[in-house]
């Protein structure tokens, strides 16, 4: 089912978390809401699954307004941070809380708790408690909990952010696999830029309440709308021309020969070597460095290109970059 | 408890779990010898002021006495002597006597269980700020302020047959004779056992109640729990130890009691504990020892009955 924002708003007294956001996201979608922490992503999440009372707007669902309709009558299920699973429940018990809740009976939710937790690759572990289970085997059961009312709507609080790197990839997979597989819409929050790009169809960078950029990972990637969502997906610089900002991707950057007529001479602050690319940093004259960056401006270079023409620190180089890889940037 | 290090089917690199097992194994022998050096003050403690006092009953218990002596020779005599007609048709001094204190223990619970449940609920998820949590907390301890005896006495004036109570009632005219048994009566004492103990459920309760991640509430809710749903298959299940430790409190407290049953049942209810002190009023301290274990092994069967009903060691 689809989802849609209208003018959702939420204060706290004078404070306010979510700034009158307007967003839709289509039925079977994957979206995910980007942003720092404070950023109202999760206050948005929580108005949408009937957590939190909207203190202006409307949340539409399917094809009607849910007002402060209860979680079930708004057919969303929440899959919570670290995965408040109850722990005097056993996982099978856990899956089948919500079913026992509608007083359908023992054998019957037991049946349908298995199911799902075969689903999650998780039966063989259904006798077990929250606290014999490991974070990502929990994660496994809040998910199949989750999923067991058959929600239309599945919402994820930082599904992934407890795991272990390895993990994390590993149960990334997993989401998106199910998630294809039921055809549902899911709304994951994340504060993860990774996390959103390798999962999402619509990627929703959001800042102070406010959403800066809801468009397909590839469009806020190759066209980021502002330098808030530039510098926050990462791989970009953000320089400031006498004509505006423009943002242009770090693996766009040239360097020596091929640096153009335009080029500035820059200083090498740092070298990273990275496997498969090396980041070079880079200060100029005239260019500010934003305060938590290393270096004014960083350059992607493939890991060939560099064995070619190794850089040392404090080594300058005349930088520039193709016309066509600088994009305008609003603010 | 087994932690997420023992599971086996993460893609965790094989190097760095091993390095987790084998750390622990080495340090292990000088933490736990540690370990038993700073439970050792506590243990003599109790060693001291609790294990040898109660060898020490026991074997007095088991000591000969006549009216003005106690010979210390073994003999189960005092035992017998506790028991004595409860093999009869009607029931020995002794079982009358349980049974009457296992019925204050009844009444106290059925009261102040509920009451503390209730109390502990609204402190634990009603009171936001710390600073009025605290001050209510400090009002509970209100019955603790005075020594026991004044506030014995304190409910002679309120209860009694010309109390402010009974005047009170005659003087709005809903009764023509004052109630006779709001004092010195089993009302009154679980008035008085309720009035005192009601703290030792509301405490641990509230530590039991306090710990619930109240993420679990949304979850429940989110899985279309309603506030019924809620307290009776995620609150009350959670609170389960905090509400064996207050039943086991009060349980100890309402058994081993005998100043309140003898004041406020105007010294005519009989309790275990009034038996004991009066045996020892009388010197007849075997006698007493002998009762004195006898309630022991009452009160630790009554714990261990409920410690089966709820395995404390492991919710705690």
């Amino acid at each position: 089912m689809d989802v849609e924002l209208i003018g959702l708003t939420k204060r706290y007294g004078a404070a306010i978390a979510v700034d009158g956001i307007d967003l839709k996201v289509p039925s079977g979608a994957y979206c995910c809401l980007l942003g720092p922490s404070g950023c109202g992503k999760t206050t948005t999440l929580r108005m949408i699954g009937g957590h939190e009372r909207a203190s202006a707007g409307d949340v539409v669902i399917g094809p009607k307004a849910v007002g402060d309709a209860p979680p079930v009558e708004r057919g969303t299920a929440m899959m919570f941070q670290s995965y408040a699973l109850f722990p005097h429940l056993d996982a099978r018990d856990n899956v089948a809380f919500s079913l026992k809740m509608r007083g359908i009976g023992k054998a019957e939710r037991r049946a349908k708790a298995m199911a799902m937790l075969d689903l999650v690759q998780m039966s063989h572990l259904a006798g077990r408690l929250p606290a014999q289970l490991s974070g990502g085997q929990q994660q496994r059961v809040a998910l199949a909990r989750a999923l067991v009312t058959g929600p239309k709507v599945l919402l994820l609080d930082e599904p992934l952010s407890a795991l272990d790197p390895f993990l994390r990839v590993r149960m990334r997979v997993e989401l998106k696999r199910i998630q294809t597989e039921l055809g549902l819409t899911f709304i994951h929050v994340t504060h993860s830029q990774e996390e959103a790009m390798a999962l999402s169809d619509l990627v929703v960078v959001m800042n102070a309440g406010r959403i800066e950029q809801a468009a397909d990972p590839r469009t806020v990637f190759e066209r980021p709308a502002t330098a808030f969502v530039a510098r926050f997906i990462g791989g970009h610089n953000v320089i400031r021309l006498p004509e505006g900002l423009v943002a242009v991707r770090a693996d766009r950057m040239r360097l020596g020969a091929e640096a153009g007529p335009a080029a500035l001479p820059a200083r090498v602050v740092a070298v990273e070597y990275q496997g498969t690319s090396v980041h070079v940093g880079l200060d100029a004259e005239g260019l500010e460095r934003a305060p938590e960056s290393p270096a004014a401006l960083t350059a992607i270079l493939s890991d060939a290109d560099f064995a070619v023409r190794p850089l040392c620190l404090g080594e300058t180089i005349p930088v520039g970059w193709d016309a066509s890889a600088a994009h305008r940037l609003d603010a | 408890m087994s932690g997420p290090d023992s599971m086996t089917d993460l893609a965790l690199p094989t190097a760095a779990s091993a390095e987790r097992t084998a750390a622990p194994a080495v340090a292990h022998r000088p933490r736990r010898s540690l370990a038993y050096l700073q439970a050792a003050p506590l243990a003599l403690v109790f060693l001291v002021f609790l294990v040898i006092p109660l060898v020490l009953t026991g074997i007095v218990s088991l000591w000969e006495y006549n009216e003005y002596e106690i010979i210390p020779a073994l003999t189960l005599q005092n035992y017998v002597d506790v028991f004595d007609g409860c093999l009869s048709a009607d029931l020995c001094t002794t079982l009358r006597t349980y049974l009457s204190t296992v019925k204050f223990v009844a009444l106290t619970l059925a009261i102040t269980l509920p009451l503390g449940f209730a109390i502990a609920y609204f402190l634990a998820f009603h009171i936001r700020s710390g600073t009025v949590r605290m001050g209510l907390f400090l009002l509970c301890t209100i019955p603790f302020w005075t020594s026991n005896v004044i506030r014995m006495i304190s409910w002679i004036p309120l209860l009694g047959r010309n109390g402010l109570i009974n005047d009170t009632l005659r003087a709005l005219g809903l009764i023509r004779q004052p109630i006779d048994g709001l004092l010195y009566s089993d009302f009154a004492v679980v008035l008085a056992f309720v009035h005192l103990d009601t703290v030792f459920m509301i405490v641990p309760i509230f530590n039991s109640l306090a710990r619930i991640d109240r993420r679990l509430i949304e979850a429940a809710r989110d899985g279309g729990a309603s506030g019924a749903q809620i307290l009776w298959n995620v609150i009350l299940p959670l609170a389960k130890p905090g509400i064996a430790i207050g039943t086991i409190f009060v349980t100890t407290l309402v058994m081993g009691d005998f100043v309140t049953v003898g004041v406020m049942g105007g010294q005519q209810i009989a309790s275990v504990g009034k038996v004991i002190q009066v045996q020892m009023a009388y010197l007849q301290f075997p006698a007493a020892a002998a009762n004195a274990m006898v309630l022991l092994a009452a009160v630790l069967l009554m714990i261990l009955g409920l410690t089966r009903m709820i395995d404390l060691r492991r919710e705690l």
